[in-house]
């Protein structure tokens, strides 16, 4: 690990509308393998919350264990973290989230933490349509293990040493999170930031659980010739279909984009961007979606961007008719029905 | 052989096949009893099945007062064929079996000790009622009705709790009455009533209330303003989410808007479940989970978690008999050692040990104020007698002026007022530190970890900072020593031995020391209400010379604790267990100790 402080230097640098600057969203310096993809997805994440102008202090993080599973020291520094128990970071959310629905969650995984020993909290949450971000910081392997097959990892795709060839078919986080009834997933690549920002940035502000896998590749085990989850191999099979953004309310969208443009109007009059790359693609049709996402997987293409979404389903809170008031906030004078009405209970059981 | 008169002292037990309704008859049968002003408390021996298989109801008439189980069966109702040899066998000689004699059946007259009473009762209820459930249906209550009449149950207390129950349809109430009567006047016909076991009104009942242990520490957590609670079915622990939805829907429902000033999840499994309400702990709600012995070892992790990071956290297990899947409608208290040190590494757990439905309830309560105290799990430990079965209790009662202790926890004022914020410093020397909750204040914030941390809570693979952490955890556990439910004891006697029990096995040593009294052997008693054990555990312990520890488990895991924990010397230790599954009787106990004692006089 490294000991080393990071500089704090804010002078000079631009600010948004908090008056905060982009230090102020930074975390630890990062103790991860040098180049690996996962520091870009944290530069991505401090970037989209600046970007967004939320209160560095209402995310509350949470990640599992695994490389992906630090990451999370790594980026807003004044927000509460969690790095807990392996596969299990879902359960800690999801009743976070119960608890106060009013800060903003971000779940940290890897393909490990989230496809093998946590798929099944990993299924459930989404089935309950926890409001969160779910960044899935996909490598194709174990690295803090150094260097064993993950669920992700493709057929055929090598190993680093020893020359084993994986034969295991992999588990696609995103066609899982569409068959599971997820309301946002999309996918995005580590090196190119241009186009993660934004999809961050539109999942955060998803009301409901939001997938983001992405492709992140592991310097050190598996970004050699023969991985599928390399550098070289993914910027050559990236095919990004659905480029996403978010518009917060009342800023016009830009004219230059308003062809070939679907916005999605959120509750609160913000709006999801779309601009689609392939006509005929419907990101709000799952069979489509599903069907688009395997057709190309065979082509040996890997589909990027926001594959497919639901604004309208009920998330946690919702199903639960929970009230607006986080339930952590409620007073005890509203949780505590008191001595008469303790009386009046015990008659049925005279 | 002449019968004695039994007045308010016998057992009833009913024989029938799960899933076919007799447990609203049973319960109508002891609530009556109760009704009366008799101490009474119903067993169910229930198998781990819906439909079809044996399953015994048993009503314990003590107007002593006596809440354990009795081994021995006054009057059996042998309504399951399957079972009538079993069930004839089980009659204590000048006894009484009352079955179906709609098919009559020679080989009950075998036992010339007891006394056979038939009653044709699927006969009556097929001419006197239409449609299989409903003729089912009553039959049940007819069974009533004939032992009603043969123990002498006022009918109008009958008729009063048919209404209540059925209050929104009161044509049932005048059907099922008539299937009472049925079988009263069928009784008063045909046998010599009342038999010599049979009731005499009392008024020890009042201000008393029949309740389960699961339903009353489900109200406690509403009283407790508990609001998030995740779990996943098991039992015997189902019914104490199951109340809790229902007091929830009842208490906690805004009446204008709907909104429900409460969470509950049903968690994909257990692992799930108890790291729903971590997180919401964490993040500032009070909440629970509830389990058995199975679900302990899948949340074994998670407890680790919540104590190496410090977050409160409450668990109710009701236990029931293992190892693995095990017997899962027996009761046992097997999961002791396995909840007190749940989890890999250095790891020890604070429990309470409620002895009855009313302890279930305050405790409830004292285990979300002692989680958030202490910031670490409080496991309630229960079990299946005291969680599933009706127990006579004192009626709950509460202080309006009650205010939830949320421990040490700095508001977002304090921090703004603060130069900075670290999460692990003893700053009250009682190894408790402050906590932040997620949101509040930009200098509240910390990472929070399962991995090696100093007390500035950053992480650690430095030995002395890890020591550090591990040392001031093992102090606070001092601290909840003194913070936990002091023991109960009793020294009357003043004997040289003592009887320590816990939980559900309290009603069966109390019976036993009477009975020990009785003999003129005086014991001492002492009930332990927590672990770890406070400092008056240990100084009362010192002055006896035999100590008896009676508890529900083979390999005598509460004796192991008082050695280890308590400073007790196995010679002094005689382990007195009860580990079939079944409620722990008075006779489980009193042979086993009434012959130590006798061992030690003639030695």
């Amino acid at each position: 690990m490294s000991f080393i402080k990071k500089p704090r230097i804010t002078k000079g640098l631009p600010q948004n509308g908090l008056g905060l600057s982009i230090v102020d969203y930074e975390g630890a310096m990062s103790t991860l393998c040098a180049g690996c993809g996962h520091d870009s997805v944290s530069a991505a994440i401090i970037q989209a919350y600046f970007e967004l102008e939320i209160e560095p202090h209402r995310v509350a993080k949470v990640s599992g264990i695994g490389c992906s599973s630090k990451t999370p020291t790594y980026f807003l520094r004044p927000a509460h973290g969690f790095n807990s128990v392996h596969g299990r970071m879902p359960s800690i959310v999801t009743g976070a989230n119960a608890a106060n629905r009013d800060l903003h969650y971000i779940g940290v995984s890897g393909d490990g933490d989230s496809l093998s020993i946590g798929l099944g909290q990993f299924c459930h949450a989404i089935r309950r349509n926890v409001n969160m971000l779910y960044v899935l910081e996909n490598n194709g392997v174990y690295g803090l293990t150094k260097g064993q097959f993950s669920a992700s990892t493709d057929v055929g795709s090598t190993a680093r040493k020893g020359g084993a060839v994986n034969q295991q078919p992999p588990i696609d986080p995103v066609l899982t999170a569409i068959n599971f009834g997820c309301t946002f997933a999309a996918r995005g690549f580590s090196g190119d930031k241009q186009n993660l920002v934004p999809l961050l940035k539109a999942a955060i502000q998803h009301p409901g659980f939001a997938l983001l896998d992405v492709i992140s590749p592991c310097v050190t085990f598996n970004d050699h010739e023969g991985s599928t989850k390399s550098y070289a191999y993914t910027r050559e099979s990236e095919r990004t279909t659905v480029y996403a953004d978010f518009v917060p309310r009342r800023e016009p969208i830009e004219t230059d984009l308003v062809q070939d443009v679907t916005t999605v109007t959120l509750h609160d009059g913000s709006r999801i961007v779309l601009r689609k790359v392939d006509d005929d693609y419907n990101p709000f049709d799952a069979n489509a979606a599903t069907a688009y996402i395997r057709d190309h997987q065979e082509q040996g293409e890997i589909v990027t961007g926001l594959l497919y979404m639901d604004e309208e389903a009920q998330d946690l809170h919702a199903m639960n008719n929970t009230p607006t008031t986080p339930l952590s906030a409620l007073e005890p004078s509203k949780l505590i029905p008191g001595a008469a009405n303790l009386a009046a209970l015990q008659k049925a059981w005279r | 052989m002449q019968a004695e008169d039994r007045i308010n002292d016998f057992v009833v037990q009913i024989a029938t096949v799960n899933g076919t309704g007799s447990s609203s008859a049973n319960t109508l049968l002891m609530k009556a009893i109760f009704r009366m002003g008799i101490p009474v408390v119903g067993k169910n021996y229930f198998p781990s099945n819906i439909q079809g298989l044996p399953t015994w109801y048993e009503i314990r008439v003590t107007g002593e007062g006596y809440l354990a189980r009795s081994s021995k069966v006054d009057i059996m109702v042998a309504m399951n064929a399957q079972t009538y040899a079993e069930d004839l066998a089980s009659v204590v000689t000048n006894g009484v079996l009352i079955y179906d004699s709609s098919w009559p059946r020679a080989e009950l007259e075998d036992r010339s000790d007891i006394t056979v009473l038939p009653v044709p009762l699927s006969k009556m209820c097929n001419e006197s009622f239409t449609g299989a459930r409903a003729r089912i249906l009553m039959k049940n209550i007819a069974y009533v009705g004939a032992i009603a009449a043969l123990i002498e149950i006022d009918r109008d207390v009958v008729r009063q709790l048919l209404s209540e129950t059925f209050v929104d349809k009161p044509n049932l109430v005048d059907s099922n009455m008539q299937a009472f009567e049925l079988g009263y006047d069928y009784s008063q016909a045909e046998f010599n009533c009342p038999l010599e076991s049979r009731l005499v009104p009392m008024d020890a009942m009042t201000n008393h209330i029949m309740i389960d242990g699961n339903t009353a520490a489900a109200l406690g957590c509403v009283y407790a303003g508990a609001t998030v609670g995740s779990w996943y079915p098991i039992t015997p622990s189902t019914s104490l989410f199951d109340a809790f939805g229902k007091f929830c829907k009842q208490l906690r429902q805004d009446l204008e808007t709907g909104e429900q000033n409460y969470c509950i999840i049903q968690a994909e499994d257990e692992l799930a479940a108890i790291g729903m309400a971590l997180g919401a702990a964490w993040n500032g709600a009070r909440a629970f989970t509830a389990t058995s012995g199975p679900g302990v070892s899948l949340m074994s992790e998670f407890l680790g978690l919540a104590y190496f990071t410090e977050i409160p956290l409450v668990l109710f297990d009701v236990q029931r008999a293992g190892p693995s899947t095990g017997m899962p409608t027996r009761t046992q208290q097997s999961d002791i050692l396995a909840a007190a040190f749940a989890s890999h590494g250095d790891t020890r757990h604070v429990l309470l040990f409620p002895a009855n439905p009313e302890e279930c309830f305050r405790m409830a309560v004292s285990s979300f104020d002692l989680a958030d105290r202490l910031q670490t799990p409080i496991i309630v430990m229960m079990d299946l007698d005291i969680g599933m079965n009706d127990w006579p209790c004192p009626e709950l009662t509460w202080d309006d002026s009650y205010q939830p202790d949320r421990g040490k926890v700095y508001s977002a004022k304090e921090l703004s007022n603060m130069d900075s914020f670290a999460r692990y410093l003893d700053v009250d020397g009682d190894g408790i530190c402050y906590r932040t909750l997620p949101g509040e204040h930009p200098k509240g914030a910390y990472l929070i970890r399962g991995s090696g941390h100093n007390k500035l809570g950053g992480y650690t693979e430095n030995a002395d900072e890890y020591v550090e952490v591990v040392d001031r955890l093992r102090r606070k556990f001092d601290t909840a020593a003194e913070l936990v439910p002091e023991p109960v004891t009793e020294t009357l006697n003043k004997s040289s031995c003592v009887i320590v029990t816990l939980g559900s096995c309290d009603g069966a040593v109390r019976e036993t020391r009477s009975k020990l009294a009785a003999d003129g052997v005086q014991t001492d008693y002492m009930r332990i209400r927590a672990f770890p054990f406070s400092k008056s555990v240990v100084k009362f312990l010192a002055g006896y010379s035999q100590v008896f520890v009676v508890e529900q488990n083979r390999d005598a895991q509460f004796c192991n604790l008082l050695q280890t924990e308590a400073g007790v010397s196995v010679d002094k230790l005689i382990p007195i267990l009860s580990y079939g599954g079944m409620p722990i009787a008075c006779e489980d106990i009193y042979g086993p100790i009434l012959e130590k004692i006798s061992q030690g006089k003639a030695a």
